[in-house]
């Protein structure tokens, strides 16, 4: 069993984690890398700041099935225009 | 100089436009179709198109003359009897509910509106990343779907998805701190 992560998966544990799918013990040994690694820190940091400016930003996306309905008919009429 | 290229139109900016318009019209079914009689509207007159502004610039142009035209449509309908009246200087009104509340109103409308400027800049920076990776990170991150579904639609394992997403979030932290924290 591994009990150190090494950076690149102390980024993808990291990653997860931004989504609430980082399991507990994958946690742990995230704070364990952390501690004693400082690019990875300053990962965490700057990942944790980017989830929480993303949900402050209250974004919407438009529903895909509109998207696909726009973009279907848009494309319709640009072959319209090109036809002379 | 800027060309058009309506085919992409909706895969690059529907979300952008989507952001403007649902904090100024709050209503989700108007916003849609604003949003589709504004890529419309843009097809027919793209000979307009001088190529000063963005694509973008130039499509939010047309969107919010579509807003102003939703306003004055459902203003119109009201048939025009609504007056203000601001009893703010005299000394005895003013108890009106809506007059009272101006300023805790004023207060969230503005928070919203700095919100939905962040949400905008957000937008932007992600335009600038692959069409895939941004289409993902959206799912991911903004429709909250599962990773299982992701992987199935676009035909990727779960490594690759989480790849995606890692290189996603790098480059909009970047860009976001160039341009929103500066």
């Amino acid at each position: 069993m591994k009990y150190f992560l090494n950076c690149k998966n102390a980024a993808h544990v990291c990653d997860k984690a931004q989504y609430s799918e980082a399991g507990m013990l994958s946690k742990l040994l995230l704070r364990i890398h952390i501690f004693i690694c400082q690019r990875c820190r300053g990962y965490v940091k700057q990942n944790t700041k980017l989830t929480n400016t993303i949900n402050a930003a209250n974004l919407h996306t438009l529903c895909p099935k509109k998207k696909q309905s726009i973009k279907s008919k848009l494309r319709e009429e640009i072959q319209k225009q090109q036809r002379p | 100089m800027e060309t058009l290229n309506a085919n992409l139109w909706v895969d690059k900016y529907a979300d952008y436009l989507y952001n403007y318009t649902i904090v100024r019209v709050n209503n989700v079914e108007v916003a849609q179709d604003l949003i589709s009689e504004t890529f419309f509207a843009a097809l027919k007159s793209k000979d307009n198109f001088k190529g000063e502004a963005s694509e973008r610039t130039w499509l939010i142009s047309i969107l919010k003359r579509k807003i102003i035209d939703y306003y004055r449509k459902i203003n119109s309908k009201k048939g025009r009897a609504e007056v203000h009246i601001s009893y703010k200087n005299e000394e005895n009104g003013g108890d009106w509910l809506e007059e009272n509340a101006a300023d805790l109103l004023d207060q969230n409308a503005e928070d919203k509106m700095e919100n939905s400027e962040l949400g905008l800049v957000i937008l932007e920076c992600l335009e600038k990343l692959p069409k895939q990776q941004a289409q993902i990170f959206k799912l991911k991150t903004v429709e909250n779907y599962d990773t299982e579904a992701i992987c199935k639609e676009f035909n990727i394992s779960s490594s690759n998805l989480w790849v995606i997403i890692h290189r996603a979030r790098k480059a909009l932290a970047a860009c976001l701190e160039e341009n929103w924290f500066n």
